[in-house]
């Protein structure tokens, strides 16, 4: 215990950026408790565009909802998204990486081919595509970011299974008459689960700016769901007039990013101790 | 060099074939078969619109429909518009220039600024430099560009006004600032970073030991040693990350009102026009593998060493 807090305290960001990701996932799943109104239905024209205040903290949006709240209840989808898509895309990944690496032949051939091509293809641009095909909508976007970075994961799972598959205790494992799945899934998943941890912190990091950045072009979350790049969406008209629209989203999602990216880096550092002189 | 060229230049087709297959099933395989919703959500005559899959040829089966595209295509024939009734190629042609040089900007921004940072910050590890740009570096790459791109907006033309809000104007360097400054910010951050764990990683080397035992100036060393050592792997990273960069010029587009790519391809989403929808992301993706091309051809100039077989 000691020699963990030990090691915690020479990297502070894995620690900040735990504290931060923890306190967004608080913040979205107490939502209802700590917003001083409802994102939505408490909408005052009355008070539309005011400037924050006692009242409203953030001040209020074009139609007189309060931007604290919103942004609030927001986390929700940003967390959602975040979540969502790395499972997706880790499952993918260590199912597609996990076969290739223990089946070889032309699987392998295939699977590689397939990441080396994906791999090519920038991730909004895939998600993009995607999002031309299914419309627009939060279930949509999920779906999109969930097919579009799996090839990170493949490749880290093939190449750790290419190791690990010489190693002893496999060795030992094939011959106790192991079958290859269980092999796969009991001695060689689990000691490939720290690398792809990380991979999916910092993608969800990456996620969480797609998703801003479809609902900024209105292809993501749809009003009046409260997201926070639809809410900077919504704010560009008013940039000028009322320019709190604009940044305390945009405030937000920086913050929630910067969380999963410091603490995915701390993660990779602690993982691996050999990176950590370099970070 | 010359055969190493022609032979990577091959290597693209395979992957061109492989992307394009991919983006032909997405957008005309798949349910929702997005090649019939043209027409938005509007409930069109049927009549209409087996004119309209006879006129676009989606009347044909699937494989013959691809097969036409890739025989397009191998003559560099990206098809037809399907709502502005004009070539690919040429709505295409009259967008590439402004994101090339939205790109190209934003990539000198980053290299120009970025190295140099991570570079004073590894030679001064543990100091306020190193921890204050370190700290810049990962907040960079945390930004959403949208949003600074805003902010920039906010202060640098409402308030200071001292360059455009948005548009292309004539094509000045007024006009480019903020669009470059916001694409650029992120992947600046970026090489920075990379650049730190390269120089720091080079500095533990035995050859630099070697070189200060010799009394060789720190200036010499830095230069000589150190900046060679670390410009493949910088390089690299400026290569892989262009891809991303040609797709953050989406948005950055878009916000920016610029006529590029990017906006094309958004618009284009919008309106399901497929074949544009197919040129814009090729396109891009071509851009992006000549980059990498580039750079690996770069290789042997800046190590030497590396010497292509």
């Amino acid at each position: 215990m000691k020699d963990t807090i030990r090691k915690l305290k020479k990297r502070p960001s894995l620690v900040v950026g735990f504290c931060i990701t923890l306190m967004v996932i608080l913040m979205a799943l107490f939502a209802p408790v700590l917003a001083p109104y409802h994102p939505i239905d408490d909408a005052d024209l009355m008070v539309s565009e005011e400037a924050p205040s006692r009242a409203f903290w953030f001040g209020t949006d074009s139609q007189g909802r309060d931007i604290l709240s919103r942004i609030i209840f927001g986390a929700r989808i940003s967390l959602i998204v975040g979540l969502v898509s790395q499972l997706l895309n880790s499952i993918i990944g260590i199912v597609l990486g996990l076969t290739a690496g223990f089946l070889g032949k032309w699987w392998d051939d295939l699977v590689m081919g397939l990441t080396n091509i994906m791999m090519s293809i920038p991730s909004l641009v895939f998600a993009l595509a995607i999002m031309a095909l299914l419309g627009p909508g939060l279930i949509n976007v999920l779906l999109a970011l969930g097919f579009t970075n799996w090839s990170y994961t493949c490749r880290i799972t093939r190449s750790q299974v290419l190791s690990t598959r010489e190693l002893n205790y496999v060795k030992a494992a094939e011959a106790l008459g192991y079958g290859k799945i269980r092999i796969m899934f009991t001695q060689v998943l689990p000691n490939i689960m720290g690398p792809i941890l990380v991979i999916a912190t910092l993608g969800a990091a990456g996620a969480i700016l797609i998703e801003a950045a479809l609902s900024f072009l209105g292809l993501g979350t749809q009003p009046p769901t409260p997201s926070w790049g639809g809410m900077l969406a919504t704010a560009r008209e008013q940039l000028f007039s009322a320019p709190w629209i604009s940044i305390f989203p945009g405030i937000a999602i920086f913050i929630t990013v910067l969380g999963l990216n410091l603490f995915g880096d701390g993660l990779r550092d602690f993982l691996d101790p050999r990176t950590s002189r370099r970070q | 060099m010359f055969a190493y060229a022609v032979r990577r230049i091959m290597q693209f087709i395979p992957t061109i074939v492989g992307i394009s297959l991919i983006m032909f099933l997405l957008l005309n395989v798949l349910p929702g078969n997005a090649a019939l919703m043209a027409g938005g959500k509007r409930e069109l005559d049927p009549q209409l619109i087996e004119r309209l899959k006879k006129e676009w040829g989606l009347d044909k089966p699937v494989h013959i429909r691809y097969l036409i595209y890739m025989k397009d295509l191998a003559q560099g024939d990206l098809g037809v518009s399907f709502l502005r009734h004009e070539k690919v190629n040429g709505l295409i042609a009259a967008r590439i220039w402004p994101t090339l040089k939205l790109a190209v900007a934003a990539m000198l921004i980053a290299l120009i600024l970025g190295i140099p940072l991570g570079f004073y910050s590894a030679l001064r590890q543990g100091t306020w430099l190193d921890t204050s740009s370190m700290v810049a570096a990962v907040s960079g790459v945390s930004l959403p560009q949208f949003w600074l791109g805003l902010l920039l907006m906010l202060f640098f033309s409402a308030k200071l006004h001292i360059f455009p809000t948005c548009g292309y104007g004539d094509g000045s360097l007024m006009h480019l600032v903020l669009p470059a400054v916001t694409l650029g910010v992120g992947y600046m951050a970026l090489l920075a970073r990379t650049t730190r764990a390269a120089v720091l990683e080079i500095l533990e080397e035995d050859y630099i030991r070697t070189a200060r035992s010799k009394g060789l100036s720190e200036l010499l060393i830095n230069r000589k040693h150190v900046l060679q050592n670390t410009l493949i792997l910088i390089l690299t990273t400026a290569g892989m990350q262009f891809g991303s960069l040609m797709g953050q010029t989406v948005i950055v587009e878009k916000l920016f009102s610029w006529p590029g790519i990017g906006s094309l391809l958004v618009d284009s989403i919008f309106q399901r026009d497929v074949p544009v929808i197919q040129g814009c992301i090729l396109i891009i993706i071509v851009v992006f593998l000549v980059v990498n091309l580039t750079v690996d051809l770069l290789y042997s100039f800046i190590d030497p060493r590396i010497k292509y077989q």
